[in-house]
Formats: C-alpha cells, structure tokens, sequence
C-alpha cells in the first residue's frame, strides 16, 4: 500500500517533469534544415517543435518521388511509359507524322505527334517505373509535393500541345500519306504485273 | 436605486471577468498543450494568434441552435444556463482584496459549496434532455463523480473551518496575514501576527492542511472535471458526453463554465489555504514588506496570480496524466481521499484545541 503511493507520486512527478520540460524547452519558430543535414537531429536535444506548414517547408530532394512532369519537346510519343505504368495512369494516343517533325535535345528525331498525353495523377501510386525507361527521359518527377485540386477531373494533367484541329489535319494528312502510298504501291504492283 | 444599480454593476462586471477570463483560459490551455506537445498552437489569428478564442467565439455566437428532434426540449434549453448560473453565482461570495467582496456572507462557504453542487443538476439536465446514449452515459458519470468527489473535498474544507471557526470567505482570507485581530502561530507555535507573509497561510499555520489542500486540489480537478478525472466527457469513448448536442451559444456556455469553474475551484484553493490576497512577503525587522504589499489594488494582484498559478498547475496535470478508469476514479476517492480527509479533520480538531 505505502509503495504504491510513493509509486504513484514518484511516476506523477516524473511525468509532470517531462511536460514541464518540454514546456520550457523551445517555443520558437523552427529553424527549418534538411533532413539530411547532420545536425538534423541534435534539435531534438535542445527542443524543437512543429513547422508552420505554408510559411516554412522542409526542403525536399530535387529527384523525390512526387508529381509527373512531361517535357512535351523532349517526347518521341514512344509509349513506353504508358506501357509499364503498373496502374494504366498514362493514356497517350499517338499521330504518325508524314514526315521527321524535329529533334530531341538528346538527337533522337520525332516522328509522332501525341495527340493525347494524359497522366491520371489520382491514380498514380508514384513507382517511378515511367521515369526509368524513358528513352528521352522527358518524364521526370519533380519536387512538387503539395498539390490540391477541387475537381478530380483537376487531377488529370494534360501535357500534350495540340489542340483538337491541329489533331485532325494531322489525321487527314496522314490518312492522305497512306492513301498516296497504297495507291502508289499498287500502281507499282500493277507496273510490276504489266512488265511480267 | 442606488443598491440595484451597485448589485447590477457587480453582476455585469463578474459576468465580465468570466467571460475575458474564460477567452484567456482557451488560449492559454490551448498554448500551454501546444508546447507541452512540442507545437506552437495557435499561430494564425493575430499576434500569435492571441485573437483565436474571440474568434471562436464569434464563430460559435453565429452557429445555428440545434436541438435534437427526440431531445426534452425545456431541459435541453436550461442546461447550458443552469451550468453557467452555477459556476457564475459561486463568484457572488469571493472576497478580492481586504474590504472588496461582492456580497458580504456569513455562510459563505457554505453557500459557494451548495452552489456549486447545482452544477451537477445542469449536467444531468443536458445529459438526460439529449436523449443520447453518449451524453446520458458522460451525465451520469459526471454526477456520479462529482457527488463523490464533494465528499473529501468537504471534509478538506471542514478541516480548514475548524481551525479558521468561521464560514465566511473574507474573514478566513483576513486570519491570514497581518491584518488579523486574532494571533497567528506559525506551525503552531512561532507567533507571525506581526509578521505576516507566507508564514500565516493557512497551510502553514496547521501543516496538515497542505495534505488537506492536495485533497482539496485533486477533488477540485474531479469536480471541474477535468483531466486526469475527465470522463463524462472522454473523448475517445463518450464524443464529448454531456455536451455532445450542444451548439452555438449553449455550448460556449457549457465551455465557458468550464473554464470558470477551474477558476472558481482554484481560488476557493487559494482562499482557504495559500493566503488569499495576503502577500506572500513578510515583514523582516523594519522591511515592512507585508505592509507596503497590502492593500485593496495588492490584495487582487496577489489573489490572481496566486489563483492563475493554480488554473497553470491544472493545465499542467492536464497535459501530462492519462485519464483514470472509473473504478480507479472511485477507489481514489473512497479508499484513499474520504479516509486522509477524515484524519484531516481529526488532526484540525485537535490542533484547535491544543496548539491554537
């Protein structure tokens, strides 16, 4: 009986010590330092407290794993991306060009138009799959962490350039480039038939 | 006329203190949790955010009234005014400073415990008018506690009547300091009438009354029911009990009388046993330090800090102890409280008798 008053005090005290520590330890703003930083930690032994979100952020690495970026001028519309996505969040829907349309910044040339080049973030479960085999590497994740929308349909980010006319020209010029090129390879085969 | 007006002006300017001091005690409570847990609390709303509870306020004044479509509608209503009334009218027999109470009783203390009691009622009134499970569950454990809480809170209270042998507030506030007409002992055997200061509180005048005081102060948490004796309204089991339905106004009400209910106990604390409005400092030889700090403006100086330091200790055994079981709630207070109360009082008798 006698131990467990003394118990009772003794743990009571311990515990208002505690707080009243805690207390007394730090009711400034933080100073706000990476996570990486080596000092990270000795805060904790001088007390430290919560960031005021909006008006102090953490830094975050420039590689994090946080919103999709396309660099449209960089994409040869290769849909690789789209087909590793474990999630199907990339929906692209490619243009054959009639002809070379320009060059990557790393050499390689564009022969597609995306037509359509969306990325459902809301269902992106941020593997970074796409990222990596990115012949261009005009996917990238950026640092952007802090992203709200009132719409869910807001969450969809449309990278592609074109706008519904300059899609269907392109179509109809294509549609015309195979027309050409069938009717010119049957005119061949009839040549060749002829020349028989 | 002149007496309407005097006790009309009392009652708005208590009404007045209740209410700034109920803004002040959220804020605090809420800074005081914010770095206990390591946070900063409210930061947005004014110099660091020192305008959040008018705020709130404002924000609460504007919510709709609901009441419940199976609520006893009339209950309902007079909960929240009951609750409050109680707490506000125990103020009425508060004396602040020598000469300066708002009414001048014989039975004061008396009156103040009965008062408080019918806080009881209010929750009881607002728990059963809810008609819900949560808010009926956290009345009857508030009352449950409250009624058995008064018990050694009395039998603390008692002990101190004993040795003071009077009922009324201001007369046991000027026993203790240099302005008594009668003796003053310290441990009973060191006569400090002219000396005054700490040495003539109460809980040094009979030091049995500082375990008298402990008593006094964790029944006074149960009462005021807050932590760790807050179960009627548990968070994490009953929503917020009792007030669970409130809105708007009526459940500012119910919050106000919280926060001056701690206010309350904490000064009936400090009148009964730290002293009152007597400065903590004592005469030493010709320092007339007891002198020069008595006096009407001194009295309620010494009086609130004494007071806020008490309301500071409640937010600090707040923030650090777990909430207590009900039946570790009643075996503390019936096994381990009623029985030291009881010695208390005993050793009170005895001490008049003998030492006094």
């Amino acid at each position: 009986m006698n131990n467990k008053v003394i118990n009772g005090f003794t743990t009571a005290w311990k515990g208002l010590s505690l707080t009243i520590r805690h207390f007394f330890a730090s009711n400034g703003k933080r100073e706000v330092i990476s996570a990486s930083d080596n000092n990270y930690f000795k805060q904790l032994e001088k007390g430290t407290n919560t960031i005021q979100y909006p008006r102090q952020e953490l830094p975050v690495p420039e590689v994090g794993r946080y919103q999709l970026d396309v660099e449209m001028d960089d994409c040869i519309v290769c849909d690789l991306c789209a087909k590793i996505c474990p999630v199907n969040c990339i929906d692209i829907e490619s243009i054959k060009a009639t002809e070379v349309i320009g060059q990557t910044s790393d050499g390689s040339k564009k022969m597609l138009y995306a037509a359509k080049f969306d990325i459902d973030m809301a269902k992106c479960m941020y593997c970074g799959l796409c990222t990596i085999v990115c012949p261009t590497e005009c996917i990238v994740m950026t640092n952007q962490y802090d992203k709200t929308v009132f719409e869910l349909s807001d969450l969809t980010y449309q990278f592609s350039d074109m706008s519904a006319e300059e899609a269907a020209e392109k179509r109809i010029l294509l549609d015309k480039q195979i027309e050409e090129r069938a009717a010119a390879k049957l005119a061949a085969m009839k040549q060749k038939e002829g020349g028989a | 006329m002149n007496f309407y007006i005097t006790s009309f002006g009392i009652g708005i300017g208590l009404f007045a203190f209740t209410a700034l001091f109920a803004l002040f005690a959220v804020y605090a409570e809420r800074k005081v949790s914010a770095f206990i847990q390591d946070r900063l609390g409210p930061m947005e709303t004014g110099k660091f955010g020192m305008l959040q509870t008018l705020a709130d306020g404002l924000k609460l004044i504007q919510k709709e009234l609901i009441i419940p479509a199976a609520a006893d509608k009339y209950l309902f209503m007079l909960a929240p005014a009951i609750i409050f009334l109680a707490v506000y009218m125990g103020f009425a027999a508060m004396p602040w400073a020598p000469g300066l109470e708002p009414t001048h009783m014989n039975l004061g203390l008396y009156y103040i415990f009965a008062i408080i009691a019918i806080e009881t009622l209010g929750i009881l009134m607002a728990g059963w008018g809810s008609n819900n499970k949560y808010s009926i569950l956290g009345a009857m454990r508030s009352v449950a506690q409250i009624i058995s809480y008064e018990i050694p809170a009395g039998f603390a209270l008692i002990s101190v009547v004993m040795i003071a042998q009077t009922l009324n507030m201001q007369e046991i506030a000027t026993q203790q300091g240099i302005l008594s007409t009668e003796s003053i002992k310290f441990l009973g055997f060191w006569d400090v009438s002219k000396i005054g200061g700490f040495f003539g509180w109460n809980i040094f005048r009979a030091p049995h009354l500082i375990i008298a005081f402990v008593i006094y102060f964790i029944a006074s948490l149960a009462e005021s029911n807050r932590a760790p004796f807050d179960i009627p309204e548990a968070e994490s089991e009953l929503v917020a009990g009792f007030h669970t339905e409130f809105t708007g106004w009526r459940f500012a009400f119910v919050f106000f009388s919280e926060y001056s209910m701690m206010f309350l106990v904490s000064m009936i604390s400090v009148i009964l046993f730290l002293g009152a409005w007597n400065t903590p400092l004592p005469n030493i030889g010709s320092v007339h330090l007891a002198a020069w700090t008595t006096g009407t403006a001194w009295g309620i100086i010494w009086i609130v800090i004494k007071t806020l330091s008490l309301v500071g200790i409640q937010m600090w055994i707040r923030w650090t102890l777990p909430r207590l079981r009900v039946d570790q709630l009643m075996n503390l207070c019936w096994k381990v409280l009623t029985p030291l109360a009881f010695i208390c009082m005993l050793i009170s008798g005895v001490w008049r008798l003998w030492l006094m």
